[in-house]
């Protein structure tokens, strides 16, 4: 095959790389192996940097560029003919009611989505990990379930359980004297109804990641913690917890981008209403591109909102590391 | 509380034999509540019209029915959807696989100049919402005439950076003397990734199926843009359409919705039924740090 490299050229390499073992005899022919491992390394990664470029660089260039200009609905077939408007879509952006509502209803949907969905994946995790044996694979395909169903699925099933007159959370409500409000009908109603659906559809991602990372946790150490007396609270707080962080901290971070770019949840309930009430950044950049294709407008939504997400994952980062030590 | 005796329950000497039923009450409760919106879709299902619009909600059939699938299957091309679906999620994932891997191949195991670069161009991939590019992407994918294609559906997804970073991240832990000593076997690089390497990442390869193929099967806001041919639409664009047609009879029309949806659900939930060992595995070994 045309990737073969020769014994000696490999060693090199292998003496090179930081996990690599000290070879002696990798010192005699080092330009050669580099090169030719450099051959190797850049063919293996040719046919992702390419598609990576096509489909994903160039966009994000485009997004950009686009975002200074007013391209609109006849510019799609003719997109060098848009006119560049310099930063006129984004002196507007910040004058448009419409999105600042949009930006305050995002970052609600973070505020209070991912805790809740962190706490509650992490005591699922917990949960199905450490107290349940039996039946554990029933247990955890019911708590994933959520997160393998379509979109679609979910909302036909929740506009049921929200309906205000015979949905299940109305009768049972009834069964007990009380009246449910119309969850998505009201201003007030609306967002925390969308939250709720929205953790009830990620929790199982959480927890599937923090099942894996507790089950790298050596046994060893929760046993020493437990001889030592702590309580299962002390020994959440104190040793699962410090020892999930890196799960923990991924899981944060995902979550916190897949809910800043929330779009399915207010696009298939609600549309964004009432009045605007669930509304978000991602949902007002589709309306505003493909609905009324503002497209230049748009853009500028998309890369606002795109300096949000790079600020608040950065942020993140940063803060959650620190705290390890 | 509940973590707090999930936690307990493991000292099964001092306390666990009491605390025990109780959480299985705990996580019988937490499985009702995730579970109760699709015990309630799949028994609709099988619902007919008057339980469907009944003014007290009807848990149980009081007459099982297949009449929603059967009207289904005449008002709307459920096995083209399906198989567009198919096809998408398919070719998405063998794609992601190979590539991919061959990237977390070269990034763990090649030391090549640039190979630093090319890993953070990946680490800022990660980052990058999805919803950013799709503007462009449609003027793109519109000016290479791939608006419904599957070559449009497909592309854009082709290759993503998770795959990247969670094959570089396992297989990292493939010891470097096994492909030293194939090396020195005369094995060239693409045998020792393809005869070496591939079948030792297995538990990474399942993972990175899974995430891919609920990935794309799930796939909303893209396949909603790209096609405009109902005869290329993927499943969900399919039942949103139909869940947002005006002229779909309320009672009826909300049991063959359910038996649709149903239909959507169920193959995906039986591959992570069938992976979801090797899956939590591979996300354990590939450490996510």
């Amino acid at each position: 095959m045309s990737l073969t490299t020769g014994p000696a050229a490999s060693a090199a390499a292998v003496d090179k790389s930081p996990r690599g073992g000290g070879s002696s005899g990798s010192a005699r022919r080092p330009r050669r192996s580099l090169s030719r491992h450099n051959l190797t390394g850049w063919l293996f990664s040719t046919p992702f940097l390419v598609l990576f470029g096509v489909f994903m660089l160039f966009p994000i260039v485009a997004t950009l560029l686009m975002s200074f200009t007013d391209f609109g609905a006849r510019d799609v077939t003719r997109p060098l003919e848009a006119d560049f408007v310099g930063l006129d879509n984004y002196t507007r952006l910040f004058q448009d009611d419409k999105f600042l509502t949009s930006l305050f209803n995002t970052a609600y949907f973070v505020v209070v989505g991912v805790p809740a969905t962190i706490v509650l994946g992490l005591l699922a995790a917990v949960l199905l990990n450490n107290g349940i044996d039996r039946a554990r694979t029933v247990f955890r395909i019911g708590f994933y379930a959520p997160v393998v169903t379509t979109i679609v699925a979910v909302a036909v099933v929740w506009r049921f359980v929200l309906d205000p007159s015979d949905g299940l959370i109305a009768s049972l409500a009834s069964e007990v004297g009380l009246t449910a409000p119309d969850f998505l009908g009201s201003e007030t109603w609306a967002m925390p109804s969308l939250i709720a659906m929205a953790v009830w559809r990620n929790l199982g991602t959480v927890m599937v990641l923090c099942i894996a990372g507790l089950q790298a946790i050596p046994a060893e150490v929760r046993e020493a913690a437990r001889l030592d007396g702590a309580s299962g609270w002390q020994e959440l707080r104190r040793v699962t917890v410090p020892l999930l962080r890196p799960t923990l901290l991924y899981a944060t971070v995902i979550t916190t981008i897949g809910y800043l770019n929330v779009f399915e949840e207010p696009f298939v309930m609600t549309q964004g209403g009432p009045s605007d009430a669930t509304l978000t950044v991602s949902l007002d950049m589709y309306r505003e591109g493909f609905n009324f294709f503002h497209m230049g407008y748009a853009s500028a939504m998309a890369y606002v909102l795109f300096v949000v997400i790079m600020g608040i994952t950065v942020l993140q980062l940063r803060l959650l590391k620190d705290n390890t030590r | 509380m509940t973590a707090e005796t999930a936690a307990t329950a493991h000292r099964p000497r001092r306390s666990g034999r009491t605390r025990r039923p109780l959480l299985y009450i705990v996580a019988s409760l937490g499985l009702l509540v995730m579970s109760a919106p699709f015990l309630w879709m799949a028994l609709s299902a099988f619902k007919t019209k008057e339980d469907l619009t009944s003014t007290t909600p009807v848990w149980i059939p009081s007459r099982w029915t297949l009449e929603n699938f059967t009207a289904l299957l005449d008002q709307l091309d459920m096995p083209q959807y399906f198989l567009n679906s198919l096809i998408v999620a398919v070719l998405v994932t063998v794609s992601n696989l190979l590539f991919c891997s061959m990237l977390g191949y070269a990034l763990a195991k090649l030391d090549f100049s640039g190979r630093s670069k090319v890993f953070g161009l990946v680490l800022a991939a990660l980052m990058v919402p999805g919803n950013l590019m799709i503007l462009p992407l449609y003027v793109l994918m519109n000016g290479l005439g791939l608006i419904d294609t599957y070559a449009g559906l497909v592309l854009p997804f082709a290759a993503g950076a998770f795959g990247v970073f969670l094959m570089r991240q396992f297989m990292l832990s493939v010891p470097d003397e096994l492909l030293e000593a194939a090396r020195l076997d005369g094995a060239g690089e693409w045998y020792i990734f393809w005869r070496i390497v591939m079948p030792l990442v297995k538990p990474a390869l399942a993972t990175l199926t899974i995430f891919t193929f609920l990935g794309s099967w799930n796939n909303f806001i893209w396949p909603l843009i790209a096609t405009n041919d109902p005869g290329k639409y993927t499943l969900p664009v399919a039942l949103a359409t139909f869940a947002n047609d005006p002229n779909r009879t309320v009672g009826g029309g909300n049991g063959m919705l359910m038996a649709g949806s149903l239909l959507v659900v169920l193959p995906v939930l039986a591959v992570f039924a069938v992976l979801q060992r090797h899956f939590t595995q591979g996300i354990a070994t590939a450490g996510l740090k």
